[in-house]
């Protein structure tokens, strides 16, 4: 069988409806995406639409399928879900021009649908082909009667959206912009966003470190910062529950008492958004970003959760003194245990704290403990039972940075040492060609923090003394072989990795410049182009303008530039002839030849007589000349040119 | 930009159009420009992606906003030049009879570089014709009116469109060519009578004209039937020439409206029709005799034109 495609306005919708549902497919339930699938066959193959009550009926059911699938009817993926499936099922009772209208609309609202999910280059990209193609539908719909021609379609589609462009720049930098958002987000707006938990158990990290995304770029100032200093101090965790770890809720009297003890650091930092309220900064920050104040056990928290991608400046001192003079609460808290379970852990730190000669010393034991004996850094541990600790530290010693970074706190505290758990990220990618550091989620990191008398609170990397090479290479190098890596920490060959930084310093650019674009960069425009303090008002005139001078611009173009095809030039020339006269009153009659035309304008004005017969009669030999000969023309030209008459006032 | 705001354009608006003839050239002063509802839809749809994209700070929600609003602002101009600075003429209007629909052709000339896609064509409140106007090009499109009663019908007034290219605007101009279609009276079904009963009449009978006595030649007219034209000498070379011949059988008919006392004036001339129709049909020589004019017997196509329109315009006007 063969099926020829034609290019109908049914084809071309369906096509258009294809498009612009697809990327939704993957996240819808089957059965929304196979009743797409149904309609559009049915529509392709114009099969005999169903009668209205059937549809209505199949309507309720859509709708009672949904709130089936997701308990809901509002928010953001019932919400799309709802739109897809009711759109489909208008495919079905299109029958007139106005059916077809809303289908095309409802299909332009749906492509601003994914952008909720997704914002990166290649969706743009997908999304404005797929505007393409509905603006080729609707213009296709506009042509009654006889199908026009694709070519034909598709090249007009291109120049309006390609005229739309200018108009949409002009729009998009000046039109006021407002922070949002204006009301309460549905519940789900912000799922699937990735990033550190506020607790932390054995795995938690390891399966984040699998993830190649981005977490944040930083761009410093000045030096970056060496490997071993590259801690990202994210949530500090002081609770353990036996099983894991998490912060404690009660708010903790704020502490001072930072020292700096070397150069200070600044850097900008681009956040992706993880849907929770801390930052994170260079370990440790002293001048804080706005909206933002620092917690008691020195982790940066933003007013906000962060759900956009946030952008922030701040300075830290990786080399700094802390919490010298500690509160009680701090201490006790840091100081914490389960009343029961992990009883050889207990006992073990019992033990050293009677037998070593200070606090510093337990340190030690415990780092060589874990640097001597037969410990081992890896992704995928055993699983752990009730005892996590015991068996981790005794039994199966495989583990990744949270295993090393729990055990160690609990280790200590059980020595009777006030500790603590920080999260965060560890390392970061140089990125040569965009000159910052790219930190993804597979540098998660948890480490230790000990508070030593005389020194305050104390970094400790246990996974530092298992595994040097995750702090000083990173993740990939520090795995032994065989173990399953994140794809982005594969070491791959030098041009591809070349590529994959490019390509990461044109997405950066993207978050900044396009994706950014906000109110704040609005204002540093706007100051940039002179306009200090623009009001809401001055925005607006300003953009009226703007767009209507492109308008007018582009009317010029198309309306007053069209140059009659086919024509003689010599035709041309003595058009102009009589525009100029009918300026002065003397208007040709469109059945006038050129000789009665000049008498009468002898007539009606002896001055022009002349002028007028000469170029009338250089007009007529020019026209019915068999070969005109160019020089002829360049001179009716000149005469027309030099033909001013002025206007005799009445 | 368009002059929306002085005053013959006002007078356009609310329909008072000048008659004019000749060709128009559908200047800047008489395209106008409107939004559709499906314009006002999609304007509304856009506030909506605008709002959306503003709450959930989307920075390309308000790309795709933006341009799709400047797409629809854009669309303004094309809807525009669709339709401006085309060239609108009449072309020759064919005799109806009424009850027939009557056709007004237009020849619409597009001498510009662009081409023009479906222009609409349409009498007030009709359903429209679209036609595509390749650049350079002259098409011919038709405007039908139906043809209700005998006389003139004038085309009036009748609207030039387009809503392309994406249906969000529509531009439009009015316009007034003056030309008018003449309607012939609706033939009656009453046969024109036995002809022998007419030939007894001897008073209408002038001259005859007949097939029995070949009298001479004359050249060819339109509608001289061709059983008359002599094949012969148009082999010779020497043109079309019909053959007319002069015998007693056939007689020349008067068609009298008095003959149709008792009648009112439409079913006279409806009569009186059908009556020129049969009569022309039979190649008959004939005249017709209505109050205040009378044409003298004859036959052709030509003639019978002259007959209808003398009963089509009966009582209109003067002449």
């Amino acid at each position: 069988m063969r099926i020829r495609l034609k290019l109908d306005n049914n084809t071309w919708l369906l096509a258009a409806m294809a498009l612009a549902i697809a990327p939704h497919a993957t996240r819808l339930p089957i059965w929304i995406t196979l009743l797409c699938l149904g309609v559009g066959t049915m529509r392709l193959f114009e099969v005999r639409l169903p009668a209205r009550w059937l549809l209505i009926t199949l309507a309720a059911a859509t709708a009672a399928g949904i709130y089936a699938s997701y308990h809901t009817l509002f928010g953001r993926d019932a919400g799309v879900a709802l739109l897809v499936a009711m759109l489909t099922l208008k495919l079905l009772e299109s029958r007139t021009l106005r059916d077809s209208m809303l289908v095309i609309f409802i299909s332009y609202f749906l492509v601003i649908t994914h952008f909720l999910y997704s914002q990166t280059i290649p969706t743009g990209l997908y999304l404005l082909l797929v505007v393409l193609v509905i603006t080729t539908t609707l213009i296709g719909l506009n042509h009654p009667g006889r199908q026009i021609e694709p070519r034909k379609q598709l090249r007009i589609a291109t120049t309006l959206l390609g005229q739309a462009v200018p108009v949409m720049l002009v729009l998009f930098l000046f039109f006021p912009r407002v922070p949002g958002p204006l009301w309460g987000m549905p519940g789900d707006a912000y799922e699937g966003m990735t990033g550190l938990s506020d607790s932390m158990a054995p795995g938690s990290i390891s399966k984040l470190s699998q993830s190649g995304a981005v977490a944040f770029r930083v761009a410093f100032d000045g030096q970056t910062p060496r490997p071993d200093q590259r801690y990202w101090r994210g949530p500090v965790l002081d609770f353990f529950d036996g099983r894991s770890w998490s912060a404690t809720t009660e708010p903790v009297p704020k502490q001072a008492g930072i020292t700096a003890t070397g150069d200070p650091v600044s850097y900008t930092l681009t956040l992706e958004p993880h849907n929770k309220r801390w930052l994170l900064a260079l370990d440790l920050p002293a001048e804080l970003p706005t909206a933002s104040r620092l917690g008691a056990s020195f982790e940066l928290l933003s007013d906000q959760p962060v759900r956009q991608r946030l952008r922030y400046r701040a300075v830290s001192y990786p080399d700094y003194q802390a919490g010298l003079i500690p509160g009680a609460t701090e201490l006790i808290r840091s100081l914490r245990l389960p009343s029961y379970g992990n009883p050889k852990t207990r006992e073990m730190g019992n033990a050293w704290k009677r037998t070593s000669k200070g606090d510093a010393e337990i340190v030690r034991r415990a780092l060589e403990m874990f640097q001597n004996e037969a410990f081992f850094y890896s992704l995928t541990p055993p699983l752990l039972g009730a005892n996590s600790v015991d068996e981790f530290l005794f039994n199966s010693r495989r583990g990744f940075c949270e295993h090393y970074a729990g055990s160690f706190v609990f280790l200590m505290r059980a020595a009777g040492m006030p500790a603590r758990v920080v999260t965060g990220y560890q390392g970061g990618e140089s990125n040569p060609f965009g000159n910052y550091l790219i930190v993804r989620q597979s540098d998660a990191h948890a480490w230790a923090e000990v508070w030593l008398k005389n020194r305050g609170w104390v970094r400790v990397d246990p996974t530092a003394a298992v595994a040097p090479r995750r702090i000083e290479s990173g993740l990939a190098a520090a795995l032994p072989a065989g173990e399953p890596l994140p794809l982005l920490a594969q070491v791959d060959s030098a041009w591809l990795m070349k590529l994959r930084m490019s390509w990461d310093t044109l997405n950066n650019d993207w978050n900044q410049w396009v994706l950014g674009y906000g109110q704040e960069r609005q204002y540093d425009l706007l100051s940039r182009l002179g306009f200090e303090m623009a009001s809401w008002k001055e925005l607006t005139a300003g953009l009226a303008a703007g767009v209507g001078a492109l308008l007018l611009a582009f009317s010029g173009f198309m309306l007053w530039r069209r140059v009659p095809v086919g024509a003689d030039p010599a035709a041309a020339i003595y058009q102009r002839f009589c525009r100029k006269l009918a300026r002065v009153g003397i208007i040709r009659q469109p059945n006038e030849g050129a000789a009665d035309f000049a008498q009468r304008t002898a007539v009606l004005r002896p001055d022009l007589a002349l002028s007028a017969a000469s170029i009338s009669e250089l007009y007529i030999a020019l026209r019915y000349a068999p070969q005109p000969n160019p020089s002829d023309l360049r001179q009716f030209g000149q005469r027309v040119r030099d033909f001013r008459p002025y206007r005799i006032k009445s | 930009m368009f002059r929306l705001f002085n005053r013959p354009v006002w007078r356009r608006i609310f329909n008072r159009i000048d008659v004019e003839h000749g060709s128009i050239t559908l200047d800047r002063k008489r395209v106008f420009i409107l939004p559709t509802p499906h314009g006002l839809m999609f304007a509304a749809v856009l506030l909506l992606m605008l709002v959306g994209s503003i709450n959930y700070s989307l920075s390309l929600g308000f790309v795709l906003t933006f341009l799709l609003g400047g797409m629809a602002l854009v669309s303004i101009l094309h809807t525009y030049r669709n339709l401006a600075q085309l060239t609108v003429s009449a072309g020759k209007i064919m005799p109806v009879f009424a009850g027939q629909p009557a056709s007004f052709p237009l020849f619409l000339t597009n001498s510009s570089s662009t081409e023009r896609y479906a222009v609409g064509v349409t009498p007030e409140k009709h359903h429209p014709q679209f036609v595509d106007v390749p650049a350079g090009a002259t098409v011919t499109t038709a405007l039908t009116l139906h043809a209700p009663q005998r006389g003139i019908l004038r085309l009036g007034r009748f609207t030039l469109f387009t809503r392309f290219p994406l249906g969000l605007f529509r531009a439009w101009s009015k316009l007034d060519l003056d030309i008018a279609c003449i309607v012939y009276p609706q033939p009656d079904t009453a046969r024109l009578p036995q002809l022998a009963g007419i030939q007894g009449r001897g008073d209408r009978a002038i001259t005859t004209e007949g097939r029995d006595d070949f009298r001479g030649m004359r050249p060819y007219h339109t509608g001289d039937s061709l059983r008359h034209v002599a094949w012969k000498a148009l082999a010779q070379g020497r043109g079309m020439l019909t053959k007319q011949f002069s015998g007693q059988s056939r007689p020349v008919l008067w068609l009298n409206w008095d003959d149709l006392a008792g009648m009112d004036t439409e079913s006279r001339l409806s009569r009186l029709c059908r009556w020129v129709l049969d009569a022309q049909n039979a190649s008959l020589s004939y005249g017709l005799r209505i109050p205040d004019f009378t044409i003298e017997p004859g036959n052709g196509e030509a003639h019978q034109r002259t007959c209808l329109e003398a009963l089509a315009l009966f009582g209109i006007k003067d002449r």
